[in-house]
Formats: C-alpha cells, sequence, structure tokens
C-alpha cells in the first residue's frame, strides 16, 4: 500500500469526496470546506509525485506550499464573502438564493 | 490507518448533519493528511499543514460558523434535491481517475525520497522567486479584500 499508486488513489478518493460535498451540500460553509479537501487531495498528490519521481528535484513539496497558501487566500476571502451573503440573506442554504430566479 | 484518517474525516465532513460536527472532522482530516505528509518524506510540508490547515484554517471556518449559526434548534436537511447526480458525477471522477493512475506505469522508486528542508529554502529564493513574490502579494490582496467584505456599512458611518 506504501507506494505511488496507493497514494494516488486514496488523493483521488479524497478528491471525490470534496467533489461530492461541493454539489450535494446546502450549506455554504461545508461548501467552501468541500473546496478545501479537493485542494488538499491535490497536495497529497504532489507531495507523492515529488517523493517518489525520481527526476522531480523538489518541486511537487513547492508547489504544495503554494497551494496551501492559494488556499489560504481562497479561505479567507470565501469566508468572507459568505459571511456577508449570511449576514443579508439570514441563512446558510445556497438554495435560498434564488433572487435572479424571480 | 493514516488512510482511514483521512478518508473517513472526509466522509463524515460531507455527510454529517451538523456543521461543527462536519469542521472537527475536517481537523481530523487535515491531521491525519499531516502525518500521511511526514510519512512521505517531507517534514516540512507536514509542518505547513499543520500551522496553516490545522491552525489557521480550520480556526476560521468555525469562528465562520460560530458567527452564522441562527441556534441549534432545527437542523435543515443537508443535502441539495440533485445528490444522487452528484454522487454519480463524483465516482464517475473517482473512477476515471483511479482507472488512469492503475494502468499508468510511474517509473516510480520503489520507497519515498526525504525532502531536504535547506533544499526547499534555496529554490524558494532562487528558481521559484517569483512564485513566492506572487503569493506575498496575493495574500495581502486577500487580507484586504476579506476586511472590506466582512466590514459592517454602519461601521463607516459611524467613523465620518
Amino acid at each position: 500500500m506504501a507506494s505511488l499508486q496507493g497514494y494516488l488513489i486514496v488523493s483521488t478518493a479524497l478528491f471525490g469526496i470534496g467533489a461530492f460535498g461541493f454539489m450535494a451540500r446546502r450549506n455554504a460553509i461545508l461548501m467552501l470546506i468541500s473546496i478545501e479537501l479537493m485542494l488538499n487531495s491535490v497536495n497529497l498528490s504532489l507531495v507523492a509525485f515529488n517523493a517518489f519521481i525520481p527526476g522531480a528535484r523538489n518541486a511537487g513539496a513547492i508547489f504544495a506550499l503554494i497551494v496551501m497558501a492559494v488556499a489560504a487566500a481562497e479561505a479567507t476571502v470565501g469566508l468572507a464573502l459568505v459571511i456577508a451573503i449570511i449576514r443579508t440573506r439570514q441563512t446558510p442554504e445556497v438554495d435560498e438564493y434564488d433572487d435572479l430566479k424571480e | 490507518m493514516l488512510a482511514v484518517g483521512i478518508l473517513g474525516g472526509g466522509l463524515a465532513v460531507v455527510t454529517l448533519r451538523n456543521v461543527i460536527h462536519s469542521a472537527v472532522a475536517m481537523m481530523i482530516c487535515f491531521g491525519s493528511l499531516a502525518g500521511m505528509y511526514a510519512l512521505l518524506g517531507a517534514p516540512i510540508i507536514a509542518a505547513a499543514q499543520v500551522l496553516i490547515y490545522l491552525g489557521a484554517i480550520s480556526v476560521l471556518i468555525l469562528f465562520a460558523i460560530m458567527l452564522t449559526q441562527a441556534g441549534d434548534a432545527s437542523l435543515p436537511a443537508p443535502f441539495h434535491r440533485q445528490a444522487p447526480i452528484a454522487v454519480v458525477i463524483a465516482l464517475v471522477v473517482v473512477g476515471l481517475v483511479a482507472w488512469a493512475v492503475v494502468t499508468t506505469n510511474w517509473k516510480a522508486a520503489p520507497t519515498a525520497a526525504v525532502v531536504a528542508i535547506e533544499a526547499i529554502g534555496t529554490l524558494l529564493f532562487t528558481d521559484y522567486a517569483l512564485p513566492f513574490e506572487i503569493i506575498g502579494f496575493l495574500l495581502l490582496a486577500a487580507i484586504i479584500g476579506a476586511i472590506f467584505l466582512a466590514r459592517r456599512p454602519e461601521e463607516d458611518e459611524r467613523a465620518n
């Protein structure tokens, strides 16, 4: 199991879980958490490639760090947006945000 | 073992009804991921994972949940109507990627190589100096944007 393919399978499964959560959950904060899960799964695959592919020259580790920083920025702005929306709409359920439909 | 923590935590995140329980499951998932990074010979990434995800993003999300919870009287249905379609799409994506993973010959080394922290630091300030600077600028922009978005209009009027 401790081979490159094992790690990649775990990463793929985590990405699928995050994708399902993003598409299926109604809570806006849960959707952001699902995005974080997907970013983490990509990080895991980057680090696994970096560890197991010989000519990687640490590029995978560096890009994992960069992805983490971008994820932090995304979480900050995303949560600020969600809090602002919830403050005006009084609900975190995304299917209640249907003003454009009417 | 760590894979069980990661996938179980992830599944708990997307299926639990209570948002706070989901956030705790997310922290379990991120902690297991940090352990897996250490296992993969990348202790610097594991440390960054603990600092950024467990330390910063989890607390940020818990604060957001605290600020937005209307009270625990009624927990609404967690899923959209199209949740079955979402299951199918996610399974198709996972199946395709897993098929690609299994059938590709990766020419991988049998054991994980250890990442030297000195090499990471040197690379960040030589070959990857431009992405590094762009990240600094992006984080500054994110801070300003978050302050702007989370500000209440009344506070402006009071300030004037």
